[in-house]
């Protein structure tokens, strides 16, 4: 029959608005202020609660819903002020191993937590926080794989009695091996090539001298930022950790770039020193008396002169954990604990070198702005990262070394920065700060709430335009647009844990003025097709139909645009894109189907002889 | 009611196409000479976000940063009068790898420095700091994005409708975009992120317009059996005339709504999309249209591609 849905038809709208309202009823409960404190190392009980309760209650601050879960103990407080005060009572009351976080809790009931049904992510731009864009210097990391290689390199020729007359990295992804005849030398390239599959290896031969060139394939180059990526990322994570911030992101943008956001944090200074504090340690050998004077260079330790080989022997990577301790004659130390390979790296070296003095060298990468002419004669501006080294350790290695050892020889200030510095891991590659925001809680608040305003004014003046334009058809468009705003939230909430940002909801908003576009599509062309002498039930289904390809145009190729909004763009960009896409869907849904069951209730399978659509257009007999 | 008075729309095609095309050539001659006034997104800096507990007298707010060594400090009201923004340049003489924290410390020192030398209170809102190599590669990333989303539609307007009605539809885009670019630079208001989302989303909707009369001019075509190409062209404008004003005069109210309620941070993008609603909605009558019929559209360009079987059949 016209203008009746069947049973299942309906059946399935309703399930879908019952999905939409659960799911986007856990946005209405607030979040309380809480904290999180955990420890770097243990686990904490119940029996630790009574030293947090004990401080809060001397510092007067009200609390309540403390509890412990697996790792770490959780406390709610009654506002964001309160949150900050606890926060200093409990760190002053615990050592500095244990980590206090600020964080949100959720008050949605249990059940609605049962069914997986949570709240929207908020942006920084919607709740405050340090926003931060860091850059990685690739080149940095490529050459340091070339300078691992090169020592190795010269350990295999050593292993193997080749005698070479010298090696040396000509660039960052290029490096040549000498040699005094071709018999060393194809000796040399089917050992090389066996062990070193990431090098293309080409012979050459200059004024008598025998050349290997061997050059990192492009491959390689991919893979190794790939990688420095993806390890840079994990240790800013750790780092980030430290910070206290509850629910950080740290995502990648990009091939050389990472994301950082520590929402609530508002001391981006002390981030700053935390996250891009640089600084790795080196491992080398003394140079031997009379070692050709380009195979090391020169350090003071102590105010003396030490000649310091150019071979790494060990990179700072390769250390596990460190930890700061005094030793027997109360002098600071860093003990440092080595994964698997470094400590055979280290017990092979150690072994053959008993009585030799090891050096470790701290070194901190800086980076400073230079001014160079490109080739269009415009001065360019780059990044120039340039690396501070210091010699910390300079001592005699008495047997061989296993994976733990520790580094002396160091003031116990040095000594407790190293230990967490190397800890939280060593950058595998330098970065800069390229892009930074802090957004204050108060312009956080202001911005939502200005944001949920307009949408609620937004929303107000269409309904009311179209309720007044379009009487019953336009309450059919007013309830889809409700419904509309409610299923982008709900998926917002849940399927896809998009961000909500401030340009966010202005797609959103966006979304309400162009959504009703659909029905007004419908609606003027049902009453074309009453002024056309279509009976109300055939106008309403022929103005549904024809307005049909034209809605599935408009929102397609709107669709595209947002698609590509989202794949070029950052940032705010993307958040707007996101929730005009999911937008553009949802309301073809509630527009078109939502619609057509409400007006299919109210005038399907009777006969009617009016309908109530607004307009000056003389009601039409049905010609039967 | 609207949709009962013919109005002959292409009777001032040429008037119309005559004015379009004068404001195109006004705001590419801003553009070239004014240029945009790029905000800290695209170029780079520090900005600092203050709020003060009464409102801001701006001499002394720079009074009090030339004094202190700022004198290259730009200030800024930020929405209400008791808002400022301070903007920085990039200090020359910082590494960049250090601009970071000095742009942290900064926004505290400068807060500190007004509020001692104020009656009112000064807190510090939040801050910003763009380096100069991330504002360039948005820029470039924000232009290939249009010219990428015009192509895509190009293509998807040649499938669904026909070419003439695809170059119609771009046209009247560019004109969009121009004007909005235009009147951005004339009235050197800020460029910044926001804007450039708002162009884009300019698109999407000035697209949506011109789709909407595309399709009814297609079905004219194929069902009016009579008429002149502009005779078509008139009765499909006439026919979506009410819908193209409701739904201009909807997502108006609802970018009134946020340029007056939605908070500073969305002002520029309102009004972006409020100028490209405007020229949106005109340029689907008149720009898209006009294009259609100077490239002498007709019934066959539009008629239903015929099935093979029927073709097969019809062989002797």
């Amino acid at each position: 029959m016209l203008n009746k849905y069947p049973a299942w038809k309906n059946i399935l709208i309703l399930l879908v608005v019952i999905w939409g309202l659960l799911y986007s009823l856990p946005n209405l409960y607030p979040d309380d202020p809480a904290l999180q404190i955990s420890h770097e190392s243990l686990e904490l009980t119940a029996g630790d609660m009574p030293i947090i309760t004990t401080a809060l209650e001397a510092a007067q601050v009200d609390f309540f819903g403390e509890e412990v879960d697996s790792e770490s103990i959780h406390i709610r407080l009654n506002s964001l002020d309160d949150q900050l005060r606890a926060k200093t009572a409990i760190e002053d009351a615990l050592t500095d191993d244990y980590i206090v976080a600020l964080n949100l809790a959720p008050t949605t009931p249990g059940w609605m937590q049962a069914i997986g049904a949570g709240k929207m992510n908020l942006g920084l731009d919607l709740q405050g926080g340090v926003h931060f864009l860091m850059e990685v210097d690739m080149d940095a990391a490529i050459e340091r794989r070339m300078e691992d290689n090169l020592s190795n390199i010269r350990t295999i020729l050593r292993e193997q009695r080749i005698r070479s007359r010298g090696l040396n990295l000509v660039s960052n992804t290029h490096l040549e091996v000498r040699f005094a005849d071709t018999e060393d030398r194809s000796q040399a390239r089917s050992e090389l090539n066996s062990n070193f599959p990431e090098l293309q290896i080409q012979s050459r031969e200059a004024e008598g001298v025998f050349i290997l060139d061997l050059r990192m394939t492009p491959e390689t180059a991919l893979q190794i930022q790939r990688d420095t990526l993806q390890a840079n990322r994990t240790t800013l994570l750790n780092r980030v950790d430290a910070l206290g911030v509850a629910e950080p992101t740290v995502q990648q943008q990009g091939s050389d770039r990472i994301i950082v956001e520590l929402p609530g944090l508002q001391d981006p200074a002390q981030a700053i020193r935390i996250l891009q504090r640089i600084a790795t340690l080196e491992f080398h050998l003394e140079a031997e008396l009379g070692a050709p004077s380009l195979s090391y260079e020169t350090y003071t330790y102590e105010g003396v002169p030490v000649n310091v080989d150019n071979d790494v022997i060990l990179q700072g990577d390769r250390v596990s954990n460190a930890v700061y301790s005094l030793d027997q004659n109360s002098q600071p130390q860093v003990l440092l604990n080595l994964d698997a390979q470094g400590g055979n790296q280290i017990n092979r070296i150690t072994r053959d070198n008993v009585g030799r003095l090891m050096d470790v060298l701290l070194i901190e990468t800086k980076s400073r702005t230079v001014t160079s002419i490109n080739e269009a004669g415009e001065a360019v501006e780059e990044t120039e990262f340039y690396e501070e080294k210091e010699l910390i350790m300079h001592a005699v290695i008495r047997s061989a070394l296993g994976r733990q050892f520790s580094v002396t020889g160091l003031s116990p200030r040095e000594a407790s920065d190293l230990a967490p510095l190397i800890r939280s891991g060593s950058l595998a590659a330098p970065m800069t700060i390229v892009e930074q925001s802090v957004i204050g809680p108060s312009m956080g608040q202001e911005n939502k709430e200005a944001g949920i305003l307009g949408v609620q004014v937004a929303a107000a003046l269409v309904v009311l335009f179209m309720a007044a334009y379009y009487r019953v058809f336009g309450l059919a468009a007013n309830a889809a647009l409700i419904m509309n705003i409610l299923m982008i939230i709900a998926v917002m909430s849940s399927i896809i844990p998009a961000t909500l940002t401030l340009p966010g909801i202005v797609g959103i908003v966006l979304t309400v003025g162009m959504a009703v576009d659909a029905n007004v599509l419908i609606f003027t062309r049902i009453r074309e097709e009453l002024a056309n002498g279509f009976s109300p039930q055939k106008a309403i289904d022929a103005g549904y139909d024809r307005a049909f390809t034209t809605i599935l145009d408009a929102n397609l190729t709107t669709f595209l645009v947002a698609a590509v909004l989202y794949s070029i763009g950052t940032g705010p960009v993307r958040g707007f894109a996101i929730t005009l896409m999911i937008g553009i869907i949802t309301s073809m849904f509630t527009a078109i189907v939502g619609t057509r069951a409400i007006i299919n209730l109210v005038y399907g399978g009777k006969s009617v002889k009016t309908l109530s659509i607004g307009g000056s257009i003389k009601p039409v007999v049905a010609q039967a | 009611m609207l949709i009962e008075k013919q109005i002959d729309f292409m009777g001032q095609r040429r008037i119309a196409g005559f004015a379009s095309a004068a404001l195109v050539v006004i705001s590419i001659i801003s553009l070239a000479v004014n240029s945009l006034e790029l905000g800290l997104d695209f170029t780079s800096g520090t900005s600092v976000r203050l709020g003060y507990s009464e409102s801001v007298v701006m001499s002394e707010v720079n009074q009090t940063l030339d004094d202190n060594g700022y004198e290259d400090a730009v200030v800024v009201s930020f929405g209400s009068d008791r808002e400022i923004r301070v903007i920085l340049a990039v200090d020359e003489n910082v590494a960049i790898g250090d601009q970071a924290a000095q742009a942290a410390v900064v926004g505290e020192t400068i807060a500190a420095l007004l509020g001692s030398n104020s009656s009112s209170e000064v807190t510090l809102l939040g801050s910003d700091y763009v380096s100069s190599k991330v504002g360039s590669e948005l820029a470039e990333s924000g232009g290939i994005g249009m010219l990428v989303a015009l192509g895509i539609i190009m293509a998807y307007i040649s499938v669904r409708f026909q070419f003439k009605f695809a170059v119609g539809a771009v046209v009247a885009l560019a004109h969009d975009l121009i004007i909005t670019l235009g009147i951005f630079s004339v009235f050197r208001m800020e460029f910044n992120l926001n804007t450039l989302a708002a162009l884009l989303a300019i698109i999407g909707y000035s697209l949506n317009d011109t789709i909407v009369v595309s399709d009814r001019i297609r079905e004219n075509f194929r069902r009016m059996r009579k008429g002149s190409s502009i005779e078509m062209v008139n009765t499909a404008l006439n026919q979506t005339l009410s819908r193209t004003l409701i739904t201009s005069l909807t997502t108006l109210l609802v970018l009134l709504s946020i340029l007056f309620i939605g908070g500073e941070s969305t002002q520029g993008f309102a009004i972006a999309l409020i100028i490209g609603v405007v020229t949106g909605t005109y340029s689907s009558i008149y720009i898209a249209s006009n294009v259609i019929l100077y490239m002498n559209v007709t019934r066959e360009d539009l008629m239903l591609p015929v099935k093979e079987g029927a073709e097969l059949d019809n062989l002797p």
